[in-house]
Formats: C-alpha cells, structure tokens, sequence
C-alpha cells in the first residue's frame, strides 16, 4: 500500500519514510531544475529571500512542456538529480525536507539529508504524460525568463513516487538490485 | 538534376519533430510489451506497465512522450542529383523551430555551453549530411534527451584490448550509468574509425530498429551477447532491480588504424524516438 503525504512535508514526517517506501503526494509541490537552483543559492549567499518558503518544502526537479490550451501543464517527468547535488545541502539546511527526481545522489547531499531530516524520491523518468496527469495546477512564480526551467507552483493530486533515499543512509538504488540478484542467482 | 525546394525540407522536418516526440516506434513498443510480460521482480513489472501507459497516453493526447523532448539531431542523406533551392542548414533549423513551438515541445537549447542562456526555439539542431546516390533527400530526426546522453562514454583501447576489452567498456558504461538514464535503455555502440567516427557510428547505432540486427554475423552475435551480459547486471528499469536494464544492444563498425581500438557508447533511453522521411 502506498503511504499518503500531505505537503508541508515535515522533518519528524520525512525521518519516518524508508527507502523502497511507494508514496502518493498530494498538496504543493515547487518545480526547479539547474538554472533555478543556481539563482536560489546566489540569492542565499546575497541574504535575499526565495521566491518561497522552503521551510518543509518539496523540490521537484522538472522542466516541463508547454501547456496546450485548456491543459494545466505539458509532459513533466523528473530529471537527472545529480546535477542539483552543489545546491541541494544549501537548501536542506535551511529547511527543504523533500526533493522529487531520479537517479544517483552524491555523498554531500546524502550527508545533508541524514543531518537535517530529508528525503530524496524517485519518480518514473520518461513518463512525463502520464505524471502531468497528476498535476491539476501549475503557475511560474519566478525566473519566467528561464522559460521551461522557470521556477513553478504546482498543485499535485496522488502523484507517484518512491522513496529512493531515506534520512537514515538507505539506498534503494543498492538494496533493490542487490535484492532482486540475491533472488535470482 | 532534380530540384527541391528548401522550405520542402522545413516542413518535413516540422513534422517529423512533432512526430517522433508524439509516437514511440514499434520496435521499441514490442520490446517493452515483451520485457513488461518476462519480468519476474513485481517492481520491475509494475515500472513497465507505466512506462506502456505513458507512451499510450502521449499518443492518444498527440503530447510528448518525455518532458525532455531532446536537441534535435537530424540526418539528411542527400542524392547527389538533387538540387536544394535555398538554404539547407537554415532549412532544417527553421522546421525544428517551427516543429518545437506548434508541438508544444520543450526549447532546451542553450546558445553558448558556458554562458547558458536558452535559444529560445530548440535551435541550432545538430545536422548530419551524408551525401549519396540518387535524387531523392532521406531526413531523419531523433530528438535525444541528456538524462541518457550525459551517460555516454568513448574509450581509445588498445588492439590488445579486443573483443573483451570492448565489452567491459560496454558493460562499465552501462554499470556507472546506473538509474540515471532512465533505464530500461537502447546502448548504441561505435567501433573503429576515428576518435569522433566512434562517437558518431555510436549515434547513428541508436538509428537503427532494435529488431533489425547488425548485417554481419559476428557483430549481429556481440549484440546478443552484450544485451544478455547487461541485463544480468540486475539494474532493472529506473534501477530499482530486475531484468530488463537494457532493451537493446544495436553497434555499428567501421575500419580503424592498426595502432587503434575506439569505442563509443551513446546511451538512449527508453524513449528512443526518431522518425524518417524520404522527399
């Protein structure tokens, strides 16, 4: 059974997750990737404030398509993470408990996230039209000018994740292959 | 001489943009149909039959199939007796642009590699020519996403290296690579010819339907064989373990230098896509 998560996500809620964990987030969410995550650590080191409150906040790393008409958002599957691995401990410590991608985390946000009391879930990369189904709601709340990297208010209803890395150290990305090869030797 | 127009090959490109970004080609399908029935590890399973609805549902909307619709790389192969009226270069880039603003499609071209700001239309595409016998132009285009081109790698081995030292490259690529390409993925493969030949032979690997295998026995063999050696690696699709890491193994060879053994492994994934047309 999936665990249900309501957004704010909070630290004593993050610390209970565990890797492998299915999940359904509803609530808000932030859309951010490279560019915008950049501009979120300049204005960090210049004491300037973040287009949101990142306290318990979720980061979901996406670019998406451009919305047809009538359409809340285009295809929005989640990107490459790693590439978020030299800002993601800024963020972490300030407060940010969830960030949504896929692939590997490298050992400083790792670190981060056992510290501070975050989680990092992985959502199907390449199923961008099937994810947007879950986005009823998506609105640029600053950095228009970065066009699909512009940071993004996103309204989400069970949107489907796993929890790939957990607040304790557990990777599934090394337990679940490990387990499935220890099945079938 | 026959002539053709250049905004002929705009529009063909428009097309073929929208297309390939749209509807996922049958070799790839069936794979995934096969791969979603022989897994045993229920996540695995699960995974697959999402990753089948996705492309179902892109298709019935006409909505791209992955957010990340890609740079546009676009083969022509042009007949020598034809004569293009205008611009080809500019030809292409404006069906691209023309293509990624009505479709719908995500811009993601940066104009300068370190001072990063976006193009704004998904231009310059990367164009191939190949010129060839006949009259007729062949355009195909594949929209690559970095999730999985990032992954790629190119080795100089030595001679001494052989087939063996090939596969671990192949393999060591595909093991580093990790879940960061999306996978279940479609590893091409460039053997021989030159540092960049490698690289392109690699490319133009991920062209070619994965139920078409290699001409030539030998390599038609290397392919089997290296698509049953990755998917006993247990990545599984999104690698979270299973069977299915790799949905083929597609290599393209070339001579090379007797001092000389290049490699080169283009990782795609999933969502291989590229369409072709022939005007």
């Amino acid at each position: 059974m999936a665990i249900k998560i309501n957004t704010p996500l909070t630290r004593d809620a993050a610390r209970k997750l565990k890797a492998g964990d299915s999940c359904l987030i509803s609530g808000v969410v932030y859309a951010a990737r490279d560019a915008a995550h950049k501009r979120f650590c300049e204005c960090i080191a210049a004491n300037e404030p973040l287009p949101f409150d990142i306290e318990d906040s979720i980061i979901y790393f996406v670019g998406p398509t451009p919305a047809k008409p009538g359409e809340a958002i285009g295809s929005a599957g989640p990107t490459t993470s790693y590439r978020m691995d030299a800002y993601s401990p800024t963020l972490i410590k300030l407060g940010q408990t969830g960030m949504i991608g896929k692939g590997k985390r490298g050992p400083e946000v790792i670190e981060a996230m056992k510290k501070h009391g975050a989680v990092y879930f992985g959502a199907i990369g390449g199923c961008g039209a099937l994810l947007s189904k879950c986005i009823k709601k998506a609105e640029v709340i600053a950095y228009e000018d970065l066009g699909a990297e512009a940071v993004r208010r996103l309204e989400v209803e069970d949107f489907p994740v796993v929890v790939v890395m957990d607040s304790h150290g557990n990777n599934f990305y090394e337990t679940g292959p490990a387990n499935y090869l220890a099945q079938n030797k | 001489m026959r002539t053709i127009e250049a905004i002929v090959i705009t529009n063909t490109v428009k097309k073929l943009c929208v297309e390939a970004n749209c509807y996922l080609g049958d070799d790839i399908k069936n794979r995934l149909t096969n791969a979603a029935a022989n897994e045993s590890w229920q996540q695995a399973k699960e995974i697959l039959g999402h990753i089948i609805d996705n492309y179902q549902i892109a298709e019935q909307k006409g909505q791209p199939i992955c957010q990340d619709t890609g740079v546009a790389c676009v083969f022509l192969k042009i007949g020598q007796d034809v004569h293009v009226q205008g611009d080809i270069t500019e030809a292409v880039n404006q069906g691209v642009r023309d293509g990624y603003r009505d479709g719908y499609l995500r811009k993601s071209v940066v104009a300068d590699p370190l001072n990063r700001t976006n193009t704004g239309d998904n231009t310059p595409a990367m164009i191939y020519f190949d010129v060839v016998p006949g009259d007729q132009i062949e355009i195909t285009v594949a929209p690559k996403g970095f999730g999985s081109e990032n992954m790629s790698k190119i080795a100089m081995l030595r001679p001494s290296d052989g087939l063996e030292g090939v596969k671990e490259f192949v393999k060591q690529t595909v093991l580093a690579a990790g879940p960061n390409p999306c996978p279940p993925i479609v590893v091409g493969v460039g053997i021989g010819g030159t540092f960049d030949k490698a690289a392109y032979l690699a490319k133009k690997a991920l062209l070619r339907p994965v139920d078409q295998p290699n001409g030539m026995p030998f390599y038609a063999q290397l392919e089997k064989e290296l698509l049953e050696e990755i998917n006993a690696l247990g990545i599984g699709p999104q690698g979270f373990g299973g069977k299915t890491t790799a949905l083929a193994v597609n290599i393209e060879h070339f001579p090379t230098h007797i001092a000389g053994l290049p490699v080169a492994v283009n990782i795609n994934c999933h969502v291989t896509r590229h369409k072709t047309e022939v005007i």
